[in-house]
């Protein structure tokens, strides 16, 4: 717990992602003092934000005091290497996001905007969350979400396959099966 | 005069509702002839979830049998087909040196974005149509495939349209999102209740138990 050594320490990242549009509710929510003391609490030493389009800028901090180093910025190409070194993810409710973190194994938390106009997306969080996929919140729950969640309940997602579905399609169209 | 005039009109319209019965009689029946020949293949990705559902699905298929390749996205989507000309030169790669059609990409405009209100959507739903059809006389798919959202749906009514009037006979294929756990998206009621897919596909039973027209497939992703 005392290692002022940050450099010997080992890096455990929490990235947030709020997508292509914006979702400064999510933002706001994470850059609270409540939420990233429970996270460093939790060991987890850094913060990375990516905040899209949002006009919410979450405050930086270099992390020196032994609270948590927290990053951000708007846009990448590919958020796949974020969510490779995360050590726990916290995403919006879309399907990409959810799944990419799912089948990398990682510990997500998925906060659905309630803002958006054709609010389906809670449809997916929710039914994965009762099958313990992963963890269910809203930005006002997020912090009790962090605070009561034990990631060993989690159970790991299972891909999906396309193969039924094409085979469907290739009988319709006549084609022989394999 | 009048009557005659009437008669005709009334026959038209008679034959016309008797053509769109008959195409969505056929549309839902798989075809009987066994074929190997490849048919020409539209594959509409939607952005984001949607693409990367498109693309799953389109990793198993025999890239032999749907060819030539046709993609269309949203033209203010500039990752979809991005990703869908990745996949296709990795296929590329892979096939090397056999002949293959190149693929085309295109973009559409699109009849709705997230969020627009629905009033705003009639104005650029008509454009988009205008587009669609500018696109479909130029493809002329034997088959669709499709996702959601929005984009796909003037393309698919064209297609519609051009079976009911005998210009091109294509398989509309719906796979409805795995987002969508509980109703279908607007997308889906669309193809669903105008019968325009010949075969929509969902990924959660409990959508099948709503649907009793749709074909369970489980998750693809």
């Amino acid at each position: 717990m005392d290692d002022s050594d940050g450099s010997l320490k080992p890096r455990r990242i929490v990235f947030v992602t709020v997508g292509t549009t914006s979702f400064d509710t999510l933002v706001r929510a994470v850059d609270t003092h409540e939420v990233k003391e429970e996270l460093s609490k939790r060991g987890y030493t850094d913060l990375v934000i990516q905040m899209g389009r949002g006009s919410y800028i979450p405050t930086t901090s270099s992390g020196e005091d032994g609270s948590l180093n927290v990053e951000y910025f708007t846009f990448s190409s590919s958020i796949a290497d974020n969510l490779k070194e995360a050590s726990l993810v916290i995403s919006h409710a879309g399907s990409g996001s959810i799944f990419e973190t799912l089948r990398l194994g990682k510990p997500l938390i998925v906060v659905v905007n309630e803002d958006l106009m054709d609010n389906h997306q809670s449809e997916l969080a929710e039914e994965l969350a009762e099958r313990k996929h992963l963890f269910y919140a809203r930005p006002q729950t997020l912090y009790n979400i962090i605070a009561t969640m034990n990631l060993d309940t989690l159970i790991p997602y299972e891909s999906g396959d396309a193969v039924p579905v094409a085979k469907l399609i290739n009988r319709f169209l006549g084609f022989p099966d394999d | 005069m009048t009557i005659h005039v009437m008669v005709i009109l009334a026959v038209a319209l008679m034959s016309v509702v008797l053509r769109i019965i008959f195409v969505i009689y056929w549309s839902s029946k798989p075809f009987q002839n066994k074929s190997t020949k490849p048919v020409s293949t539209l594959i509409i990705l939607g952005s984001g979830g949607h693409t990367a559902e498109m693309l799953n699905l389109l990793s198993v298929l025999q890239v032999d049998r749907f060819c030539p390749r046709y993609y269309i996205a949203a033209a203010t989507d500039n990752m979809s087909l991005q990703k869908a000309s990745v996949y296709e030169n990795q296929l590329a790669d892979t096939v090397g040196g056999k002949i293959r059609e190149t693929p085309q990409f295109m973009q559409i405009y699109r009849s709705r974005e997230v969020g627009q209100s629905y009033i705003t959507s009639i104005g650029t739903t008509i454009f988009a149509v205008a587009h669609a059809l500018l696109l479909m006389m130029k493809i002329k798919p034997q088959v669709i495939l499709c996702n959601g959202p929005g984009t796909c749906i003037p393309l698919c009514a064209i297609a519609f349209v051009f079976k009911v009037l005998g210009i091109r006979w294509s398989s509309i294929f719906y796979v409805e999102s795995i987002a969508r756990v509980k109703r279908l998206s607007l997308s889906g009621i669309i193809l669903y209740k105008l019968h325009m897919a010949d075969q929509l596909f969902v990924q959660w039973p409990q959508l099948q138990r709503k649907y009793p027209r749709a074909h369970y497939v489980g998750r693809l992703m």
